[in-house]
């Protein structure tokens, strides 16, 4: 296997509401960013993830190529999927050996729509989407099946919230959690909150990746594992699929010092911790995690970035990014990172 | 000076709706529905599969054609209560989603349950589809779910003509002149209202009629919280009052004094309605109502 490795990471200051940016100006600030810490202009491959249903535009994604400088013609795929995935596409087209750079990249404005039926859009078309399941109530029967406590769910939330306030890019969100349902079991507070934002990655090859990055973070393993759509077919209490992905990807081969997490709702983190078979002395999403911002198709390689950060900045040698796409945790990507 | 944000609706839609092909097994499932029926389909393996899938989700194998007709109750295995619903959800009133394992399937259901309130539910109740009268092939054929039947409610109503006679009659009279009257037996010396013409104790005549007053003692008292026509409002308080002179309480509402701050031992008197109102009817006492003198020891 050909060692690469992130040797860039750069995210949006995330907010709550739309700034009116059109998304090829949300995405222009952090692709100039991994630009210029990495001094590449032109990358052997670019490969990005979005979702059109959250604009409401067909290939919503082409435009913002145009946030690229795509001139002369450059190697370019996209995913309708969350950009950690673009990232597994970019890593697969770095193991052929021929390029060194890859350029990934993510964003999302789920301010625009109804983000909560926006998901439906997602769901199977004759047994789920026409019964106007929404995102909420779907991961509210998650809850259910799962059963956690209320204390450990609540701490979670206060946990990542004070994260998320310490980190510059999340959303400033109330230490009080209050305790309304959004659907019950689930309360409001377990809701990652609408947030609007991107985020790119700069993955290099080889030495390459030396010279670019005083301390690159090695992709030691990456997988990613589906599991059946529908809700009734599976166990909602376990996530099989992100177990089979974090075995794949050699999870617990070694410690795990941080683990970023897609947890999208309070009640994912124990049912993924378990998944992972992480230990206590894990540190799970000390940047707050998605409850403390949630660009959605970005949500996902943030926790790549942050994971990849950790090792950037020295203060760990192996951690953990998660990533997660469907309902319920019904697809699942994890990766481990190493100086 | 900032300007208000320059805003505009977008809506993206396929006018009439995106007509989609079932497929031989979906469409098998969507035209038992139709016709009131749930059916699985048989898996290589001999799981039920519920709804029906093409493929075995465990193997990716085909399915095989054997359809089996399933539930309709079923179990509930997972549940999430919407309070507010959305335009979109298949009940306009408050619900819960389900995952239901329909009796005979090996795999669950998803869909709404009308449950009226969210502790109407939990994990094992068993819930049985409410069907569309208009079906047209569409999981929406179900309408919801419902919890199984375990109470009805039955009317009761018998109408009576009661005629008043006796002692109640001698009673009735001298409560429209607004006195009670009782009787004291001469054997025990009992006195007792309302008056009777038999002492209960004895068994013999009481003769005796005594007026007493509209003056008592509660000895004791209960708060109603449910409503009763007899009762001006609710809570109401009903008591054993002890008229001075008597020997046997005479149950009578309490007015005119908070429910709670009611207590054995408080003296009361009675409140008439004007003389002119006053009918053969303990309609006439609207109810005791504190004096303020001193509690008495019982």
């Amino acid at each position: 296997m050909r060692e690469v490795a992130v040797v860039a990471f750069a995210q949006t200051r995330h907010t709550d509401h739309d700034g009116g940016l059109s998304e090829p100006e949300l995405i222009l600030p952090v692709i100039n960013e991994v630009k210029q810490s990495t001094g590449l202009k032109r990358f052997g491959f670019t490969c990005s993830g979005s979702c059109d249903y959250l604009a409401g535009a067909p290939f919503s994604f082409v435009s913002a190529l145009d946030a690229l400088g795509a001139w002369p013609p450059i190697s370019e795929s996209h995913v309708e999927m969350d950009a950690a995935w673009a990232l597994y596409e970019a890593w697969v087209r770095l193991q052929h050996g021929d390029i060194d750079s890859a350029l990934v990249y993510g964003f999302g404005k789920s301010s625009l729509g109804d983000l909560r039926e926006i998901m439906t859009l997602q769901l199977d078309p004759y047994y789920l989407a026409p019964l106007g399941l929404d995102q909420l109530s779907f991961a509210a029967l998650q809850a259910s099946a799962a059963g956690a406590e209320r204390k450990e769910l609540d701490e979670i939330v206060r946990r990542s919230r004070a994260d998320g306030r310490s980190n510059p890019y999340a959303l400033d969100l109330p230490e009080d959690v209050g305790d309304e349902y959004a659907v019950e079991p689930i309360r409001k507070s377990d809701v990652a909150p609408i947030t609007d934002g991107a985020a790119a990655i700069v993955l290099a090859a080889g030495d390459l990746a030396r010279e670019l990055c005083a301390r690159p973070a090695y992709i030691r393993g990456i997988a990613h594992r589906i599991e059946p759509h529908y809700l009734g077919m599976r166990d909602l209490a376990l996530s099989v699929s992100a177990a089979d992905a974090a075995r794949a990807a050699g999870v617990g081969k070694g410690p795990v010092e941080v683990a970023e997490l897609h947890t999208q709702f309070a009640h994912e983190e124990p049912i993924l911790r378990r998944a992972l078979e992480l230990p206590d002395g894990t540190v799970i999403n000390p940047s707050g995690g998605p409850l403390a911002a949630n660009p959605v198709m970005a949500t996902g390689l943030i926790r790549i970035g942050e994971a990849a950060r950790r090792i950037h900045d020295g203060t760990a040698a192996r951690t953990v990014g998660h990533a997660a796409g469907g309902p319920c945790l019904q697809h699942n990507l994890v990766t481990v990172l190493e100086a | 000076m900032p300007s208000e944000p320059l805003v505009a609706e977008h809506i993206l839609e396929f006018p009439g709706g995106y007509a989609r092909t079932t497929g031989p097994v979906i469409g098998r499932f969507l035209t038992e529905l139709r016709g009131g029926r749930i059916v699985g389909v048989r898996t290589a393996e001999g799981k039920v599969l519920v709804p029906p899938l093409e493929y075995d989700p465990a193997s990716g194998e085909a399915v095989t054609e054997e359809f089996v007709e399933v539930g309709p109750a079923g179990t509930v295995t997972a549940w999430a209560w919407v309070d507010e619903p959305r335009g979109g959800h298949p009940l306009d009133r408050p619900f819960a989603w389900a995952t239901i394992k329909l009796d005979g399937a090996d795999t669950a259901l998803v869909h709404a349950v009308d449950a009226g309130n969210a502790k109407a539910l939990r994990i094992g109740s068993r819930v049985w589809p409410v069907w569309r009268s208009e079906r047209t092939g569409h999981i929406t054929d179900i309408s919801y779910f419902a919890p199984e039947v375990t109470k009805i409610v039955s009317p009761v109503r018998a109408e009576y003509r009661l005629q008043v006679g006796g002692s109640l009659l001698t009673f009735l009279e001298g409560v429209e002149r607004g006195v009670f009257l009782g009787g004291r037996c001469p054997s025990c010396e009992k006195v007792y209202v309302p008056y009777r013409v038999f002492c209960p104790a004895c068994g013999g005549p009481i003769a005796d009629q005594l007026e007493l007053p509209d003056t008592g003692t509660i000895t004791t008292y209960a708060i109603n919280n449910l409503p009763d026509p007899r009762a001006p409002e609710v809570p109401f308080v009903s008591a054993y009052i002890l008229l001075d002179g008597a020997d046997i309480p005479m149950i009578a509402l309490v007015g005119g004094v908070p429910a709670h701050e009611v207590r054995q031992g408080m003296r009361v008197r009675a409140e008439w309605v004007p003389e002119g109102e006053r009918t053969k009817s303990m309609a006439n006492v609207r109810w005791f109502a504190p004096t303020g003198e001193p509690d008495v020891e019982l």
